[in-house]
């Protein structure tokens, strides 16, 4: 199968800006924003407060907890969870709320033509 | 709990020889069946480089996380971790956290944007010609940089099996593993390299997790005792400490926050990495891969942390040092004391597959970097046909092999896992800034790509070779001299940096306009995946 996107003809007349106009797209793209910038901004701070505390603070990283397990060693397995949890998030947030919408838009550019206001022309399929 | 720790004697393993190459040959006489048969239908350009985006989710997935497990993760990180103990960790924990960055900010939107190359995301509103040159050219150099370290670990690998010490008899051995990788990249493509990624990921998990339930049977499946365990051999109780190689000086602290960046940083840079998004349909699908991967990454470090300390509780730091192969040879030393030659040839033979599947993946990407955004569409100006290309694409495989065996020689003997390391480093600053401002910010130019990526990729080759990793100290490439002005290791602290504000900078200052309909276009594909999903019925 030489399906050999992402430029075949069925975008090629589109008018992307009068798409990216469309207050469905802004939606879109405020929610995709909406999520993996605060996202990705609270996981780089917890992974660089705990790099920096392997580095600075030790001594409290060394602190056993139970046995030979040390506050270094359960921060580090929190990091494992954190990942997994973000991602588990992250799949369930975008079929909710980023899926759909994206599939609306994607089937409307590709079955209707946009009139100057960005509203669609239905019934003008291609 | 007393335990016996029996020496592992080196010289053992000579006897094995021929049951490891047996094994060895075996895996090679399989996945090469499998990859003939995978390139029967390899056609179209599509083919070649994006294995006809055929693949599913969790098959990408499996190969992605194949791509990513490479020797410096299974060798490299269980080295580290058998040696200075908790500081090996933190390659694990950067490995893994690193690819949040893929999944929310890259995958998805790149599969939604590009063809078959990273560049053909960066060159899409900014100027073609400049930015795919730039692209291309940190392409190759990420890749060379991933080579080297892959190249070493064999060579580490085989000089314990074979228990070959001289200078040439490694070289040989490295010369073996860059024809044969030739060999399947030039036959299979990006299918068959795909389909050898999958079966790899799949022994190499299984070995580990094999290996991992192994040693905690050894200790009642009590975590704490396995760290005692470790401490009891080294003899330090610093082992389950931050800081035993990181921590002695201000400037090995600052060392260590570089290398926590560019590994973070890193991944969602990687274009061997970036150019498996493009072997599945959707970009629902290149979301599945990740998710895949994290899982099948993260359990296999976790894998690690068990197998390093094992190491260094079992068969003991000292055995390890003095082994041929040095740091790398601590996972193939604990299968031989778990199992004996049986599971020290296992072990070696997915061991030396995954350097295998991990080169044949740097080199079709860098082939086809070559091919598609040097030869196609700089030197031919875009007339090239698609059968051209992909002939172009083949010959690359060649000279890159050819370098690839070369460079590797050099490399010999330095730990895998660092090596890679800076291998993230060069990506995470010549190619993670442009990535990230072309597809969020609306005002980004071509001079500021150009600056953003010349300056990253220049500054992070510069520092490198002006670094105790090349001069100046015991374990440095070239021992003797001495020229190494920057004090760190890794120079992701100040390259990457550096690359996101010339990427600012040269936006800010640009004063032709980029093209606001082509940024429209990018912004509407990458998220509604317009164009580059299957068409839907209307």
């Amino acid at each position: 199968m030489g399906n050999d996107a992402p430029t075949p003809d069925a975008a090629a007349s589109v008018d992307f800006k009068q798409v990216q106009s469309t207050k469905q797209f802004q939606e879109l793209r405020k929610r995709h924003r909406s999520f993996v910038f605060p996202m990705a901004v609270a996981f780089l701070l917890w992974y660089f407060a705990y790099v920096l505390l392997a580095d600075y603070a030790v001594g409290f990283m060394s602190t056993k907890v139970w046995g030979n397990i040390n506050i270094g060693l359960i921060l580090g397995l929190l990091q494992f969870v954190s990942t997994f949890a973000i991602t588990g998030w992250y799949v369930s947030y975008s079929n909710r709320r980023l899926d759909p919408i994206a599939a609306e838009i994607r089937h409307e550019i590709e079955g209707h033509e946009f009139d100057k206001e960005g509203n669609k022309i239905s019934g003008v399929t291609k | 709990m007393t335990l016996m720790v029996p020496a592992v004697n080196v010289a053992d393993l000579k006897d094995t020889t021929l049951l490891n190459m047996g094994i060895f040959g075996l895996f090679v006489a399989i996945t090469m069946v499998i990859v003939i048969k995978a390139s029967r239908n390899n056609k179209t350009a599509a083919d070649y480089y994006a294995a006809g985006r055929s693949f599913t989710g969790p098959q990408n997935g499996t190969a992605i996380a194949g791509d990513y497990l490479s020797a410096a993760s299974f060798l490299g990180i269980t080295g580290a971790i058998a040696i200075n103990g908790y500081d090996g960790f933190m390659y694990s924990i950067g490995f893994l956290v690193a690819w949040l960055v893929a999944l929310l900010l890259v995958a998805e939107l790149l599969r939604n944007t590009g063809k078959f190359t990273m560049a053909d995301v960066l060159s899409f509103r900014l100027k073609q010609r400049p930015v795919r040159i730039a692209a291309a050219i940190s392409t190759l150099a990420v890749c060379f940089f991933y080579l080297l370290a892959q190249m070493a670990g064999a060579g580490s690998l085989i000089s314990l099996l074979l228990g070959i010490s001289d200078w040439g008899g490694q070289a040989l051995v490295i010369i073996v593993v860059g024809a044969l990788m030739i060999m399947y990249v030039l036959i299979g493509g990006m299918k068959g390299t795909t389909w050898v990624q999958i079966i790899k990921a799949m022994l190499l998990i299984a070995g580990a997790a094999v290996m991992t339930f192994w040693v905690l049977a050894i200790y009642g499946f009590n975590l704490s005792d396995l760290l005692g365990g470790a401490v009891e051999t080294s003899g330090n109780p610093n082992m389950l400490n931050p800081g035993l190689q990181y921590g002695k000086t201000e400037t090995s602290k600052l060392d260590f926050m570089s290398l926590g960046l560019a590994l973070v940083l890193g991944t969602a840079a990687l274009p061997h990495v970036l150019m498996r998004f493009y072997t599945v349909p959707t970009a629902k699908e290149a979301r599945k891969s990740v998710v895949w991967s994290i899982w099948l990454i993260g359990l296999f470090y976790l894998f690690t942390l068990v197998l390093g300390y094992g190491a260094a509780a079992l068969v003991g730091a000292d055995t390890i040092k003095s082994a041929p192969g040095g740091v790398n040879s601590a996972a193939p030393l604990l299968a031989f004391h778990l199992g004996g030659p049986l599971l020290l040839g296992f072990i070696s033979a997915v061991a030396f597959a995954t350097i295998l599947a991990v080169v044949a993946g740097l080199t079709i990407t860098a082939a086809a970097s070559f091919a598609h955004d040097i030869y196609a569409s700089v030197i031919a100006k875009g007339k090239a046909d698609a059968d051209t290309e992909v002939k172009v694409a083949r010959r690359t495989v060649v000279v890159i092999g050819l370098l690839a065996i070369a460079g590797g020689i050099f490399a010999n003997g330095q730990n895998v896992a660092f090596l890679v390391a800076l291998a993230f480093a060069v990506a995470a600053s010549a190619n993670l800034p442009t990535i990230v401002y072309s597809l969020f910010w609306r005002k980004f130019t071509t001079q500021g790509a150009i600056w953003s990526m010349y300056g990253g990729l220049g500054s992070a080759i510069i520092l490198i070779a002006l670094s105790p990793v090349v001069s100046g100290a015991k374990t440095s490439m070239i021992p003797g001299a001495n020229f190494a002005i920057f004090p760190l290791s890794n120079p992701g602290i100040v390259s990457i940096p550096l690359a996101f504000f010339l990427g600012w900078l040269g936006s800010v200052l640009d004063k032709k306009l980029e093209d606001t309909t082509k940024q429209a276009e990018m912004e509407v594909r990458s998220l509604t995946g317009v164009g580059a999903e299957k068409a839907v019925d209307h």
